[in-house]
């Protein structure tokens, strides 16, 4: 709880140097973690029990609201993302971030024996299901994360090793046939997603700036509020996907290790809450969401230091935006309500 | 209550959970290791290299913007071209003061407020340290009475831009098209498309014609400079490059002499006119009046232009010959002629006698022939000649409105034309059940009789007119008319040419086909309702003429263009194809409140035809124009010149 609340603090900071010292951006922010630490706060105190019970009408609530925006979605940067309710803008891609863990959790927790093949394939249906939909919306950074929290459950309730290997193996070998089926400028996108250099005024751009920024911060940073790259207009999305460069550019190498000591305690007590719990439901969703919280954090440094390609994914706890926070908080208030509970379920 | 089975399975999955975990754990492990590594590599062994990019100069992208293909005729004659203009250009970001400087450069060089205006507008859009042209087009002097000065103002600089010009001018405009500022609709088009990465540093593109059919040609590819920029943001020095590609060269079929003889013989009148090389498709010329000039467009229209090109009655705007609809009249009757022959209900020796109208089975309604009395025994051949309205009643009524549509349709009535520039319309072919879809009504069948003289619902474009005279003049075989018929690639110089496409090959009878050919020809022969068009041609021209109504007549009222206010007389059509024995050019021409085909469309046609198959240039004349009929009062608005359906069960005027 105590590195959650640091982390945060330090996101406040960031956000304030990457905004341009726009306290509106800041106090829009604290309002985003003040409604994320309520619900946090009220999942917390919900028994493991009550959340398995909602654990398939979320889900398929999830599902519905994802075809609403598949047939009427507001479209914005030519991606449909959005549910317009009247009152309030949705984007029902961020639901399934937890619904969908959840609904894995609770189907392997229906099987009292081992799960068999037949089980997995059903699992797996319901995965492809919502990240189908939302990576047609495109979304691929959520879709992604989505298989990841689905993957992780059904990993974790014992798909078989064969199993996990052989997918892997002829994955890799069924690429070339992919490829060959691919049009021209579909290929063109992957090329330029593993090398930005082909594509410097678009996507590449992005790439080239974030690494400056990163190496020239050196050792021990430039110091809050003195990233030149940072400063001056050549970050993108700096106060989104791309805050990491504005760190790592002003606190340096020794910033980014605290960075990193900080997310493995926090993936660390998640991964002891997931040993502990005692149903089968708990254990399974208390690891997927620390685990997806890993992804989170890896998959967004790793592309704004260059060794992963660009994909829409914030830096968990720091990013500006209110959905992906309080989806967040909404996964640590799960976690917290399983520790806190596991007394009660090992009694019950 | 549970079985020790059950629950040794349980610990067993408990402690494979644990080791499972354990896995995942590692991977976390591993995977931020990674991370410490490349951070390692960056901000350490690096550092000194990001630190000299970040710390003493900067990076920037710079793009480099393709040179636009070129457009030229079929000879070579450039219709659209660049050239290098003086442009004085601001970096708001880099000036405190804007107002002020903006004075005083004001001071040196002459800056409009109209300048100004289109200044605020772009820096409104831009970005910050996007450098936005505040003058255009300076001269010489200019140039030199500014470059001398330009220490006095940092963040203002002097380029030369590549600018879109249109040599002939208004010659064409509707099928060249123009190219405008890119806005947020292009923007957003591009960004779906996935290629607004290579319009970084274009400001403009294709707003119509084929400039805009042709935009993924025409752009060419950006490069781009990686460069360091210092504090002032000047390029120090080339990182790396990559040189841009320019746009492919486009060369179109039309002449652009048989365009301009064309738009000459129009004079005043509004209008349209397509010809068409039958055997390939090829477009010659693609004519739609009054035309207005493309370079206006260029740089962002000024307001009072555009107001006057958008409101004036005329429409100079309108892409006639795509989006212009307007009934067929007689020009229809050929294809119905076809239809019938084809069905077998009229083959020689049928004819029959015309007292001046028909009359459908138990009723006494007329169905009048533009004769009054009547044209006495007429066959197939003679029925198109002297265009006799009674003999197609007769045979639209027993062919009926499917069979007939269903015939015409091959010939492209009521579809696209699938020609090489957006925006064409698809005029219309009407069925019982369009009918009942539109107007939730049954179909008549007086609406059958009227529709085999190409009245009543029918629509066509001028397009799709000079497409189905030339499906004609090819025996049948429909190819896809288009207009670019090279493209020039700007890479490699290698010139490809298009692909001819056969859109259908219609089955029809030779002898059918002469039968009306003759007919056609027999029009511009004495005798005929266009022979003055053929008098002295030195070849034969397959022709029909037809009058469409631009406001209906009560059944007995007679029709008299002099008492008529000229927007609401007929618009007048013609379609030819010529040498009639073998075709070499087939064409449509309408010209809006023009009277009667024969005599204000045909000598259109003739001109262009002399001209494409003699290289006969036509006589110097005073173009005429349509007498001015007592101008009503500038407050009454007047009928647009757009076409106005006719009233079904109208008489007619041949």
């Amino acid at each position: 709880m105590g590195c959650l609340l640091f982390t945060m603090l330090v996101g406040l900071f960031i956000l304030y140097s990457a905004s341009g010292h726009n306290f509106e951006r800041v106090s829009s922010q604290l309002i985003n973690i003040a409604v994320a630490l309520v619900v946090m706060w009220l999942v917390a105190n919900i028994q493991p029990q009550q959340l398995e019970g909602i654990a398939v009408p979320a889900y398929i609530f999830g599902v519905i609201l994802l075809i609403g925006v598949f047939l009427f979605g507001d479209v914005s940067h030519g991606a449909k993302r959005w549910l317009n309710l009247g009152i309030t803008k949705i984007q029902p891609s961020e639901i399934m971030r937890i619904a969908v863990p959840m609904m894995l959790a609770w189907f392997f927790a229906k099987r009292e024996s081992s799960p068999r093949i037949t089980d997995f394939s059903v699992a797996a249906l319901l995965l492809i299901i919502p990240v189908g939909l939302v990576a047609k919306q495109p979304d691929l950074g959520t879709a992604l994360l989505i298989s990841a929290s689905g993957f992780f459950v059904i990993f974790l309730a014992g798909l078989s090793w064969r199993f996990l290997i052989g997918g892997a193996v002829i994955t890799g070998a069924l690429m070339p046939v992919f490829w060959s089926m691919m049009h021209d400028y579909q290929r063109k996108r992957i090329e330029i997603m593993l090398d930005p250099s082909q594509d410097p005024l678009g996507a590449g751009y992005h790439t080239i700036q974030a690494t400056i920024a990163l190496g020239s911060g050196g050792m021990t940073g430039k110091g809050w509020l003195n990233g030149t790259q940072a400063q001056l207009d050549f970050l993108p999305e700096r106060t989104t996907d791309f805050i990491f460069a504005v760190f790592g550019e002003e606190f340096g190498m020794a910033g980014n290790l605290i960075l990193l000591v900080l997310f493995s305690l926090i993936i660390a007590r998640g991964l002891v809450i997931a040993v502990q719990a005692k149903s089968t439901f708990s254990r399974l969703l208390a690891g997927s969401i620390t685990l997806t919280f890993f992804t989170y954090a890896f998959v967004n440094m790793g592309m704004v230091s260059g060794i992963l390609p660009v994909v829409g994914v914030p830096l968990p706890l720091i990013s500006y935006g209110g959905t992906s926070m309080v989806t967040l908080l909404l996964g640590f208030g799960i976690l917290m309500s399983i520790q806190t509970h596991k007394k009660l379920v090992a009694s019950g | 209550m549970k079985s020790s089975r059950e629950l040794k399975n349980y610990q067993n999955e408990q402690h494979n959970f644990k080791l499972r975990l354990g896995v995942l754990g590692l991977s976390v492990l591993i995977a931020f290791s990674l991370l410490t590594i490349r951070f390692y590599y960056l901000q350490i062994k690096r550092y000194d290299y990001y630190q000299t990019l970040a710390e003493n100069n900067r990076i920037s992208i710079v793009p480099i913007t393709p040179n636009r293909g070129l457009i030229s005729d079929r000879n070579g004659v450039v219709l659209a071209h660049n050239f290098f203009v003086y442009t004085l250009e601001i970096t708001p970001s880099k000036i405190e003061n804007l107002d002020a400087t903006i004075a005083e450069i004001a001071k040196l060089v002459e800056v409009s407020p109209t300048d100004l205006k289109r200044f605020n507008k772009q820096m409104v859009e831009s970005h910050n340290f996007e450098s936005i042209p505040l003058r255009t087009h300076l001269n010489e002097t200019e140039a030199a009475k500014f470059a001398v000065n330009r220490y006095r103002f940092p963040g203002a600089e002097l380029k030369s831009r590549l600018f879109r010009h249109y040599p002939l001018g208004k010659l064409g405009s509707h099928m060249v098209g123009y190219i405008g500022r890119i806005n947020d609709n292009d923007i957003e088009n591009l960004d779906n498309a996935d290629v607004l990465s290579n319009y970084k540093g274009s400001d403009h593109i294709g707003k119509s014609g084929i400039e805009q059919s042709y935009e993924e040609q025409l752009h060419g590819t950006t490069g781009f400079q990686q460069v360091e920029i210092d504090a002032d943001g000047r390029a120090v020095r080339v990182l790396s490059s990559q040189a841009p590609t320019s746009g492919n060269n486009l060369i179109l079929s039309v002449d652009s002499k048989l365009q301009e003889i064309a738009e000459t013989a129009f004079g005043e009148h509004r209008g349209a006119l397509v010809a068409i090389k039958p055997s390939t498709g090829e477009v010659l010329a693609f004519v739609s009046m009054p035309t207005f000039d493309p370079n206006l467009f260029v740089d962002g229209i000024d307001f009072d232009s555009w107001n006057s090109l958008n409101n004036s009655l005329d429409k100079p705007l309108i892409n006639r010959p795509l989006r212009g609809i307007y009934p067929p009249g007689s020009t229809f009757k050929p294809f119905s002629a076809l239809a019938g022959l084809e069905a077998g209900i009229r083959k020689p020796p049928f004819s029959i006698y015309d007292n001046g109208y028909f009359t459908l089975p138990n009723s006494t309604h007329h169905y009048r022939d533009w004769k009054p009395g009547g044209h006495g025994n007429v066959d197939m051949r003679r029925a198109i000649t002297i265009s006799c309205d009674t003999f197609f009643y007769g045979l639209a009524m027993e062919l009926g409105i499917e069979r007939l549509t269903n015939f015409v349709r091959h010939f492209g009535f009521g579809q696209k034309s699938g020609v090489d520039i957006a925006g064409e319309i698809p005029g219309l072919l009407p069925t019982p059940e369009w009918k009942m879809r539109r107007y939730k009504q049954p179909w008549y069948i007086g609406e059958t009789v009227i529709a085999g003289i190409g009245q009543g619902y029918t629509l066509v474009t001028p397009m799709q007119l000079a497409q189905a005279t030339a499906i004609l003049a090819n025996n049948g075989v429909a190819m896809r008319p288009r207009l670019v018929t090279a493209i020039t690639d700007a890479k490699t110089g290698a010139t490809s040419l298009t692909k001819e496409i056969v859109n259908e090959k219609i089955p029809l009878d030779e002898k059918n086909l002469e039968i009306v050919r003759l007919g056609m020809i027999d029009v511009t022969l004495p005798g005929g309702t266009a022979a003055s068009v053929g008098a002295n041609a030195g070849y034969n021209i397959a022709a029909k003429t037809g009058t469409a109504q631009v406001v209906g007549l009560k059944q007995n009222e007679k029709y008299n263009a002099d008492l008529i206010d000229e927007r609401h007389r007929d618009h007048a059509l013609f379609i030819a194809y010529a040498p009639a024995e073998e075709p070499k050019i087939a064409l449509a021409v309408i010209v809006e409140n023009g009277g009667h085909g024969g005599s204000a469309a045909g000598p259109i046609a003739r001109k262009v035809m002399d001209y494409y198959l003699l290289r006969k240039l036509p006589e110097i004349e005073v173009p005429k124009g349509p007498e001015k009929v007592t101008k009503p009062n500038a407050n009454t608005p007047i009928a647009p010149a757009k076409p106005i359906k006719i009233a079904p069960e109208e008489e007619h005027y041949d």
